[in-house]
C-alpha cells in the first residue's frame, strides 16, 4: 500500500517538474530576443522536460511492454532532439545569422 | 495526476505556435515546428496513459522519428535554396 | 476535461489555418501546414481514432512536408498577392457556412449510441469480427476483409497517382538556364557538412526501418497497417537521401526497383483476389486461401497489407526522387 503511494508521489513530482520545465522552455522560446538564445531555451528545456515526464509515466506503468516502448521513445527523443538543434544552429550559422554580440565595458575602459 | 503536465504541454504548444507565426526568420519557424513536434510526442504519451490505452504509444514513437526527418528536410531545402540563389548571382543573373 | 482539450486543439487548428491562408511567404505556409497536420493527428488521437492519427502523422507531417518543400524549390518563394474584389465568392462561402452550421443543430450528440451511424453495419462488424476473422483490431478487419474492394481501389488510386507524377516529371525542362545550372553544379550531396545530424541519422535509419516493419505486421493487433508502414519506410529512405545525397540513395534503391515496387504491390493485392476466384469462391474472399477459413483470412490480410505497404513505399519514393531530380541544383 505504501509502495504504490510512494510511486504515485514520485511520479507526481516528476510529472509536475517536467511540466514546469516544458512551460519554461516554451516561454523562453517566445520571449528571448535572438534566434540562438531561443534555440538554447527551447532545446535544453525540451530534453530535460521530456526526460522527467517520461520517467514519471514509466513509474506509473510499472513493469510492462508500455515501459519498454516509453524507454524507446525517451531514447529517440534524447538522440534526435539535440541532433536537430545542432543541425538547426549549424544551418543558421552557415547561412550567416549572427548572434548578438554583447559589448564588453572593460575593453572599452582600457582603450 | 496527469492534468498538470497535459495543460503545461498544451500551453507550450500554443506558445510554440505563436513563435511560428511571429518568427522573423526561417529558422525561428523551424525551431517552433521542431518544438511543436516534441510536445506532440509528449502529449500523446501522457494522454495514452490518461485514457488507459498504453498500446497507443506506437503513435508517439512514429511522431518522434518523423519530426526529426521533417526538420532535416527543411534544413536541406534552405541550403539548396541558398545555393541556387548563389549560383544565380554568380552567373550574373542569367 | 476531454472536451476542454478537444476545444483547445480545435481553436489552435483554426488559428493555424487562418495563418496559412493569410501569409504570403510560402515557406512559412509549408511549416505551418506541417504543424496543422500534427494538430489534426492529435485531434484524431483525442477522438480515439488511432489508425487515422498514425496515418496522418506519417504522411501529413512527414512526407507531405518534404514533398511541398521539393515543389517549393521549383517555384517562387512569395505568393503573388492579387487585390481583386472577391465579393461574390465571399458571399457564397458565407451563405454555405451558415447553412452548414444550421444543419449541425440537428446532429446527434457526440458518442450517442442511438445515432444512425451506429445502427446498421457498425454493430454487425463489431459482432462478426471475432467470429469470421478473429483479430483484435476491428479497423483492420473492416479495411482489409469486409471492405476489401475499397482498399483495393485505394491501392490503385495511390498507384495511379504515382504514375501520374512520373508522367508529369518525365518531360525535360527545355530551359537554357536550367541546363547551364546543371552543368556547373555538383550533384546532390546532402547534409555532408553537418557531422552530428549525419551520424545520428545514420544510426537511426535501421531502427526506423525496423519500426516500419513492426507497424506493418502489427496492424492486426494495434494501430498500424500497410499505409502507415509504407510511409514510415519511405521516410527512412528519404532520411538517407537527405543525409547522404540523392545519388547515393538512388544507388541504394534505384528507380527501376521503385517501379517494380509500385506495380508489384498492386499486383500482389489483385493476385490475392484472383487466387480467391481460382480456388472457387468470390474475388477477394480470403476464407478459401487456407484449410481453416480464419487462417485463410489471416493469410489474406497479411498478403494484402504487404501489397499496400509495398505500393505506398514505391509511390512515395518515386515522387520524392522525381521532385529531387527536377530541382537538383
Amino acid at each position: 500500500m505504501t509502495m504504490t503511494l510512494l510511486v504515485d508521489i514520485a511520479s507526481w513530482i516528476l510529472l509536475s517538474l517536467g511540466g514546469v520545465l516544458i512551460f519554461t522552455g516554451g516561454l523562453g522560446a517566445l520571449r528571448m530576443p535572438n534566434l540562438y538564445t531561443r534555440m538554447h531555451a527551447a532545446s535544453l528545456a525540451d530534453t530535460m522536460g521530456a526526460m522527467l515526464v517520461i520517467a514519471g509515466i514509466m513509474l506509473q506503468a510499472g513493469a510492462s511492454l508500455a515501459t519498454l516502448k516509453l524507454a524507446a521513445i525517451l531514447l529517440f527523443l534524447l538522440l534526435t532532439g539535440p541532433a536537430a538543434s545542432n543541425a538547426l544552429a549549424s544551418a543558421a550559422l552557415l547561412a550567416g545569422v549572427r548572434p548578438d554580440q554583447a559589448t564588453d565595458s572593460t575593453a572599452e575602459d582600457s582603450k | 495526476m496527469y492534468y498538470v503536465v497535459t495543460i503545461a504541454t498544451l500551453v507550450t504548444m500554443a506558445l510554440a505556435l505563436t513563435r511560428a507565426f511571429l518568427g522573423p526568420s526561417i529558422y525561428d519557424r523551424v525551431l517552433a515546428a521542431n518544438m511543436f513536434g516534441t510536445k506532440t510526442v509528449l502529449l500523446l504519451s501522457v494522454i495514452a496513459f490518461l485514457y488507459g490505452r498504453p498500446d497507443f504509444l506506437d503513435l508517439a514513437l512514429a511522431y518522434a522519428l518523423i519530426n526529426f526527418i521533417g526538420v532535416l528536410a527543411v534544413l536541406e531545402f534552405i541550403r539548396l535554396r541558398a545555393q541556387s540563389e548563389q549560383t544565380d548571382r554568380s552567373d550574373g543573373g542569367l | 476535461m476531454t472536451t476542454l482539450f478537444g476545444v483547445f486543439m480545435l481553436t489552435l487548428l483554426v488559428i493555424t489555418a487562418l495563418a496559412i491562408v493569410r501569409t504570403s511567404h510560402l515557406f512559412a505556409a509549408v511549416i505551418l501546414t506541417s504543424i496543422f497536420s500534427l494538430l489534426m493527428a492529435a485531434n484524431f488521437f483525442l477522438l480515439d481514432a488511432a489508425d487515422v492519427a498514425l496515418t496522418e502523422a506519417a504522411i501529413g507531417a512527414g512526407i507531405s512536408t518534404v514533398l511541398f518543400l521539393g515543389a517549393l524549390a521549383l517555384t517562387a518563394e512569395h505568393e503573388r498577392v492579387t487585390t481583386v474584389k472577391r465579393l461574390l465568392p465571399l458571399s457564397v462561402v458565407t451563405v454555405t457556412t451558415l447553412i452548414m452550421i444550421y444543419a449541425t443543430f440537428d446532429k446527434p450528440r457526440f458518442g450517442d449510441p442511438e445515432a444512425p451511424v451506429h445502427q446498421h453495419v457498425a454493430p454487425w462488424y463489431l459482432e462478426k469480427t471475432p467470429e469470421y476473422i478473429d483479430i483484435p483490431n476491428v479497423v483492420t478487419a473492416v479495411l482489409g476483409s469486409f471492405r476489401g474492394y475499397d482498399t483495393f481501389g485505394e491501392v490503385f488510386v495511390v498507384f495511379t497517382a504515382g504514375i501520374g507524377v512520373m508522367f508529369l516529371f518525365s518531360a525535360r525542362p527545355g530551359n537554357r538556364k536550367n541546363s547551364q545550372r546543371q552543368a556547373t553544379a555538383e550533384p546532390g550531396q546532402g547534409l555532408r557538412h553537418y557531422l552530428v545530424p549525419r551520424v545520428v541519422g545514420r544510426l537511426l535509419i535501421p531502427f526506423i526501418l525496423l519500426f516500419g516493419l513492426y507497424v506493418q505486421f502489427h496492424g492486426e493487433y494495434g494501430p498500424g497497417g500497410g499505409f502507415q508502414a509504407g510511409a514510415i519506410v519511405a521516410a527512412a529512405i528519404i532520411l538517407y537521401a537527405l543525409l547522404e545525397g540523392e545519388t547515393q540513395a538512388l544507388r541504394a534503391l534505384p528507380l527501376s526497383a521503385l517501379t517494380v515496387l509500385m506495380a508489384g504491390g498492386a499486383l500482389l493485392f489483385g493476385g490475392v483476389g484472383i487466387a480467391g476466384m481460382l480456388l472457387g469462391s468470390n474475388f477477394l474472399d480470403y476464407s478459401v486461401l487456407a484449410a481453416d477459413p480464419i487462417a485463410g483470412q489471416h493469410l489474406g490480410l497479411l498478403l494484402i497489407e504487404a501489397g499496400v505497404g509495398i505500393t505506398v513505399t514505391g509511390v512515395l519514393l518515386s515522387v520524392f526522387h522525381a521532385f529531387a531530380a527536377r530541382g537538383r541544383v
